[in-house]
């Protein structure tokens, strides 16, 4: 059966998993005795090893970041489908990209839904909370093994802004440039109070278990249900929820009781059914946590700029204008740093009225933005390869991927 | 290329630490990173400029001069550049005051409002001037402030910022012998390198 696909996407992918057997410290005093991450890649890995990009996924991302999988929704492709692929802004022509779910997930990478070796049962809430730090550590061992001595870029949105960050500080001779989208360098006061009802509502339900509920054959649909919306409204804006939804009732006239009644409600209970099928409750807790627990200035005295010191990467800090759960002021943050750091660096901020979820939106000049950038970025690693691309290049190759895929 | 821009160059010593403020395209830095190897930032409001710098390979900055330079350090660089800035921002003297703060120089440059056909042009036809230099019709102008050589000299003296070189250019933008000796008159873009006194 041959597959459609848009001749900008990368087609079909198929996960992959890697196992790693040495043990990981972490940053909570444990350690993981071997794990598991799935990935998936898209593009061609260049003789030097010099062309590979990991892209970092948020909170309730995973390692399907771009492409189809087989017998999926041809409609719904990996979340970050719009910035990846051949001609789009992480051009899979030039680049190897590189996508994992991260540890603690519940996507295929080792996480609370995977067995704990020693009690043949789920690890449930007996799974370390794992930091940013520790992610990076994961990753590069996986950088190890695809034998990617050097990222031509580590990229990432929100909570992989963050992960973009702290690889610069952590690997500073791994990555060539670091692109930190709709970041901030640690969570407000606010930040983690938001987290921290989103975690109430999940431990608060009956069927949560103390996180055991994988033994009762119950999951706690309405607290992660609850968390989900909660934490929609903060991905959103202000005017961005008031251009979509106004207060327009489904009925056209209030019905003076609870049932859903605004549009608003039934879109925010819409995003909370279709989360809890697709996402773990426990996962979701200890993301949170690995949100809160970020702050890579602690290791450097409350100063962020002697963090970014040892930095070698080049960064692009990004951020929206309507983005209020991390706001332009948090980027202009780590550009300050950066600039005290005498770090090179671009800064934009990018009007939208779509708060935090921007970043995962083709608005033409977030992604006209990323490709400029990105472009250079391929000319440092490919040479003059890159400009032997023309616009009129692109549906040749593109047909040239989707028979590949097809065959 | 504007000719100013390979006239400030001239300025620059090598290697220097650059901080360029309203960078627009990128162009300026693009020549000095070329031709003077400077590293630094430019800053700049306007999103499809920034794009172009990104695109350009310059660092830049998305950022409100009429907001200062908090975020850059005293002395850190080594100059602060402005080339067709200054009329365009409403806080002109704070600005001329944060320029030679964060840089131990500073390079400005400005159309002279005092040109010789920008005084005809009031003068004879009652009109705002509308030139090569000064290309806008005073409803749609970006430039908030204009001002003349001699005005510009004078606030120098006021604040006691050295004029530590200055170079005045014709409408050929050439550095001729007649804006040398009559620059309030016959130049219409002034070029001025300062310190601190």
């Amino acid at each position: 059966m041959p597959h459609h696909f848009p001749p900008d996407s990368v087609g079909l992918v198929t996960p992959q998993i890697l196992h790693f057997e040495e043990p990981l410290a972490l940053d909570c005093g444990r350690s993981l005795a071997g794990y598991e991450l799935i990935y998936e890649t898209y593009g061609t890995l260049n003789a030097d090893r010099s062309n590979a990009v990991l892209i970092c996924h948020a909170l309730s991302g995973d390692h399907h970041a771009a492409g189809y999988h087989e017998g999926h929704d041809p409609n719904k492709p990996g979340w970050w489908d719009n910035c990846i692929g051949p001609g789009k802004p992480f051009d899979t022509r030039e680049f190897f990209v590189v996508c994992c779910n991260n540890l603690g997930g519940c996507k295929g990478s080792t996480g609370p839904t995977s067995i704990n070796p020693e009690t043949r049962k789920p690890y449930g809430p007996d799974f370390p909370i794992v930091t940013v730090k520790d992610w990076v550590h994961s990753q590069a061992r996986l950088a190890d093994r695809l034998g990617i001595r050097q990222w031509a870029a580590v990229i990432g949105g929100s909570l992989g802004g963050m992960q973009a960050m702290q690889w610069a500080i952590t690997y500073p001779e791994r990555v060539r440039h670091a692109l930190v989208i709709a970041a901030a360098p640690k969570l407000s006061a606010q930040n983690i109070a938001f987290n921290e009802v989103a975690r109430q509502a999940i431990i608060s339900d009956p069927d949560f278990h103390h996180g055991h509920y994988y033994e009762f054959g119950v999951v706690p649909r309405r607290g992660l249900m609850i968390a989900r919306m909660l934490g929609h409204i903060t991905y959103l804006s202000d005017e961005g929820m008031r251009a979509k939804f106004g207060r327009e009732l489904r009925e056209g006239k209030p019905n003076f009781n609870f049932d859903t009644e605004f549009q608003v409600e039934s879109y925010l209970r819409h995003q909370g059914k279709a989360f809890v099928d697709r996402f773990d409750a426990n996962t979701y807790l200890l993301m949170t946590k690995t949100l809160d627990y970020f702050d890579p200035a602690a290791d450097f005295d409350q100063d962020l700029s002697a963090a970014f010191h040892r930095t070698q990467a080049h960064f692009l800090v990004i951020s929206f204008t309507s983005d209020w759960r991390f706001s332009p002021a948090r980027s202009r943050e780590i550009t300050r740093a950066l600039v005290r750091a005498g770090r090179e660096l671009s800064y934009i901020e990018i009007s939208s009225e779509y708060g935090h979820d921007t970043f995962l939106m083709p608005i033409p000049l977030y992604h006209q933005a990323l490709h400029n950038y990105l472009e250079r970025v391929a000319q440092e690693v490919n040479g003059s390869v890159a400009e032997s691309h023309h616009v009129g290049d692109l549906a040749t190759s593109a047909a040239i991927q989707v028979n590949a895929h097809a065959a | 290329m504007r000719p100013e821009l390979a006239l400030i160059s001239e300025w620059i010593r090598p290697g220097a630490r650059v901080l360029d403020l309203g960078c627009g395209d990128g162009a300026l830095l693009a020549y000095l990173h070329e031709h003077r190897q400077v590293s630094g930032y430019g800053l700049e409001i306007d999103s499809a400029n920034i794009v172009q710098c990104i695109q350009a390979g310059v660092n830049v900055i998305h950022a409100d001069l009429e907001a200062g330079l908090e975020d850059f350090g005293d002395s850190s660089f080594d100059y602060v550049i402005m080339t067709q800035t200054l009329q365009a921002v409403w806080h002109t003297e704070p600005l001329l005051d944060e320029m030679l703060r964060v840089g131990r120089q500073g390079i400005v440059t400005f159309p002279n409002f005092g040109f010789w056909r920008f005084r005809l042009q009031i003068a004879l036809h009652g009109l705002m001037p509308v030139g090569k230099t000064l290309p806008y019709q005073w409803y749609d102008t970006p430039n908030v402030h204009l001002f003349t050589i001699r005005d510009f000299e004078a606030l120098c003296r006021r604040k006691r910022i050295d004029i530590l070189q200055r170079m005045v250019l014709n409408h050929a933008h050439q550095p001729h012998l007649g804006p040398r000796l009559w620059p309030n008159l016959l130049g219409q873009i002034a070029l001025y390198r300062l310190g601190r006194a």
